[in-house]
């Protein structure tokens, strides 16, 4: 049965087998960002001494796990209300510009040593160029919805993420550097070889740069001035209702788990098992532990992802010029400072460049 | 075959877009037609094969050089009346500049003549060839003079625009935040420590 099933499978042709795999992966990923609503509400519940959500249960189980998808149902029977005078085909449109950058860019991401849809060598340049065209959902929504605190919203978001951008390529410039490629599947087996040679011990500050712009570009608390709700109420998406809103949501989601992902793919090993090499190989057990899965980058991404929610339970929200000054005048000094000194550790074969000879 | 059919689809977007660009009335309108056409433009040289520098377009011009672009037509009140006072006037340099342009379309289909065949197209590259290494490597070996020329010129501009445009205004409300930083509290709050009062 399994064996006829996966010769079925490979007899497909490949363009039939990505679009399986694309159709799996979007429906697990909007699933998942409906389970992460729900943990955020309750880790966010947690740290304050509250339950979080624990009335809706599914079949009377697991009080609480039934709560996203009633607020989806809800989301879907409201009704969309669009402005006088707001622009018919940009309004619309604007929650699709957002959604697809933020699903397609999935496409390169390495899942496991053998799965990724599109194995392309410009990996990593391709992740640049779709994060930055992310921006145009919040731009559009906010001057197609003809509302003051709308366009104030995507104005500020427009600017911080220009500025956050540059410090995320500079620290990707870092991981380029180490890897010697541009395409991820190749960026994650040049650190095989156990938690220390992974980038984060050598590129620390790089990820500690590239997390903290990630969180600034998907405009997460607290850099979360875009929706600012004791400012102006809630940004680029105040005018939209129902399953509008419901996109822009579950954009930023998606964003949020894609800029984990790809914080565990570059500096975090993506699939590689953290016991590599430091466990007795022989037993099933071990090996399995030892081996590199698809688990290994689900736990990295839920570490990534619990920082999110981490962050937004206790920072207040940053001052619009201490966005600028931060992104400006502290994170790109510093991927600047550390790609020369990245530069001397090539030269003199220091750390992971040792063995590259 | 399916690159045909994807060349024709591009293409066509990009035609409409471009006249986009230039039709509609509303300048947000032409900035969003000219993302368009930037991307629509990637996707045709990704047909060629040239795939560093499709992604390059996309990240630098409509990742940066467009939204700057559009946050600053968004910002801006433009009158299209007053912009439209001078058409007449101005027509000829359109012309002009339409005339140069077509005549290079021209030279460059008419190269056929010359012995090159270009409707052929290139051929087919091996699977495992890069173009980011290819590029890189002339950028880095051949163009190495001109490459670190352009960047120094580029950082002039950068320095140049900035000192144009920084200055100290008179009665400009500003954080220094240096002084934020340093403040104790000791400097703000005196703590007065005074006996509890008795009752009458």
């Amino acid at each position: 049965m399994l064996e006829t099933f996966s010769t079925a499978w490979y007899s497909l042709p490949s363009y039939a087998r990505s679009t399986v795999w694309i159709v799996i992966i979007t429906v697990s990923l909007i699933i998942c960002v409906a389970l992460l609503t729900l943990w955020e509400r309750k880790v966010i519940g947690w740290m304050q001494l509250r339950k979080g959500p624990n009335r809706v249960a599914i079949f009377g189980l697991f009080p609480g796990l039934g709560q996203p998808f009633a607020d989806v149902v809800k989301l879907l029977m409201k009704e969309i209300i669009r402005p006088a005078n707001a622009n018919r085909f940009l309004f619309r449109i604007a929650p699709a510009i957002a959604l697809i950058p933020a699903f397609m860019t999935w496409a390169v991401v390495p899942l496991s040593p053998e799965l990724v849809v599109a194995d392309v060598n410009a990996g990593l340049l391709f992740v640049l160029a779709l994060t930055s065209v992310s921006v145009y959902g919040v731009i559009v929504a906010g001057w197609a919805s003809n509302s003051k605190y709308a366009f104030l919203g995507a104005m500020r978001s427009a600017a911080q993420i220009v500025a956050y951008e540059i410090a995320m390529g500079f620290a990707l410039v870092g991981v380029l550097m180490a890897a010697g490629s541009l395409n991820l599947g190749d960026i994650v087996r040049a650190q095989s070889g156990g938690p220390l040679s992974w980038y984060w011990f050598w590129l620390f500050p790089l990820l500690v740069v590239y997390f903290i712009s990630g969180v600034a570009e998907t405009n997460r608390a607290p850099f979360d001035v875009a929706e600012g709700e004791s400012e102006i109420v809630a940004g680029f998406h105040v005018e939209y209702s129902g399953i509008g809103f419901a996109l822009f949501f579950l954009a930023e989601y998606a964003n949020m788990i894609l800029i984990s992902a790809l914080a565990s793919v570059f500096f975090l090993g993506g699939w590689l098992s953290p016991f590599e090499g430091y466990l007795p190989a022989g037993n099933p057990v071990t090996d399995w532990l030892m081996a590199p899965s698809f688990f290994w980058l689900g736990v990295k991404i839920f570490v990534f992802l619990f920082f999110f929610l981490w962050f937004r339970a206790t920072f207040p929200r940053y001052r619009y010029d201490q966005i600028m000054r931060l992104g400006w005048k502290a994170l790109i000094p510093v991927t600047l400072v550390w790609i020369a000194v990245e530069g001397v550790m090539v030269y003199f074969k220091v750390g992971p460049w040792a063995a590259a000879g | 075959m399916l690159v045909q059919i994807l060349f024709w689809a591009f293409a066509a977007v990009l035609v409409g877009s471009a006249l986009g660009v230039i039709l509609t009335r509303n300048p947000v309108h032409s900035a969003l037609s000219l993302v368009l056409c930037f991307v629509t433009s990637a996707a045709i040289w990704l047909l060629i094969e040239a795939e560093f520098l499709a992604v390059v377009l996309v990240l630098v011009y409509v990742g940066a050089v467009m939204v700057l672009f559009l946050f600053v037509v968004m910002m801006l009140d433009i009158n299209t009346e007053e912009l439209r006072s001078g058409f007449t006037r101005y027509a000829w340099l359109g012309w002009l500049t339409a005339g140069v342009v077509i005549a290079e379309i021209v030279g460059v289909v008419m190269a056929r003549s010359l012995g090159v065949d270009v409707t052929k197209g290139a051929e087919p590259l091996p699977a495992d060839y890069s173009n980011t290494t290819e590029l890189g490597a002339a950028l880095f070996t051949q163009y190495a003079y001109p490459f670190e020329l352009a960047a120094v010129l580029l950082l002039v501009a950068i320095v140049a625009a900035i000192a144009l445009t920084m200055r100290k205004r008179p009665g400009h409300k500003v954080q220094d935040v240096a002084k934020q930083v340093a403040v104790r509290p000791q400097d703000r709050i005196r703590i007065v420590k005074m006996d509890p009062e008795k009752g009458a």
